[in-house]
């Protein structure tokens, strides 16, 4: 009997965690999916490109390296969800939006760090991508770092 | 001492290439901010302190990575790259180098 409580706790547990992250989760996703198409467009103005060299006819001045950094954690239902699809394979949809989250943040902040400088073309985009604090193989955490070359371009 | 990403920086042709310069460091995480992450990984979303590592180890990096150039007597970092990777659980290593150069 005690072995069945104790059974029903646990699964009481979980499905208290998995429906935490599902909710707060998705609700957080997107609160920040809407944050992000908001300074993307703000930040529309801004040309940007992983080109290596600037078109010959621009005369550009001010050239400095700028980066944005973004760490963005999974949470419990993502978790669980990817080790399901581990089961089966195919796309993970749920860890896709969490890597497109951390590399538009990054892309943003590297683009608001441009526009502080008085910038308004970044050029040679460079984004890397790898995951921290891995427990067990799986990611927690998406970190991207972004970086390119700002100039003033007239 | 100007850093640039792209091979040359336009209106300032390069006078002389120094070579490669590079700057490193390895971070821990916070026992702190360690547990705070675990907690976030139930809900999700962004992990600040992490993030603020990050930055300082972009910093501290890119500093190394200058003080070499001046030793070289380079006054512009060209082609600057930024590499990351875990080296064991809780450390993240920040990478950055580049080609010290003389410009005009």
């Amino acid at each position: 009997m005690s072995d069945i409580i104790e059974l029903l706790i646990n699964l009481g547990f979980f499905a208290f965690l998995l429906g935490l992250g599902y909710f707060v989760g998705s609700a957080v996703e997107k609160k920040h999916l809407a944050h992000l198409t908001k300074r993307e467009a703000e930040l529309k103005d801004i040309a940007v490109s992983n080109l290596r060299t600037l078109p010959p006819n621009w005369t550009a001045t001010d050239a400095r390296l700028v980066a944005g950094v973004c760490v963005i954690a999974t949470d419990y239902f993502k978790t669980i969800a990817s080790s399901l699809r581990n089961l089966f394979g195919g796309r993970v949809r749920s860890l896709e939006t969490l890597v497109e989250r951390s590399r538009r943040q990054a892309v943003i902040r590297m683009l608001e760090e441009a526009r502080a400088a008085g910038a308004n073309v970044v050029w040679n985009v460079r984004i890397d991508t790898m995951t921290i604090g891995n427990t067990k193989g799986k990611p927690s955490a998406v970190e991207v770092l972004a970086s390119g070359t700002a100039f003033r371009v007239e | 001492m100007k850093l640039v990403n792209t091979e040359t920086i336009p209106g300032h042709p390069i006078l002389e290439v120094k070579g490669l310069v590079q700057g490193s460091t390895v971070r821990a995480k916070h026992v702190g901010r360690d547990i705070a992450a675990s907690f976030k990984n139930l809900v999700g979303g962004e992990l600040k302190g992490y993030t603020e590592l990050l930055i300082e180890s972009r910093r501290e990096a890119t500093e190394r990575m200058i003080g070499q150039a001046r030793e070289l007597g380079a006054n512009a970092v060209v082609n600057v790259r930024f590499a990351t990777s875990s080296v064991t659980t809780g450390a993240a290593e920040l990478y950055a180098y580049g080609t010290a150069v003389v410009v005009s």
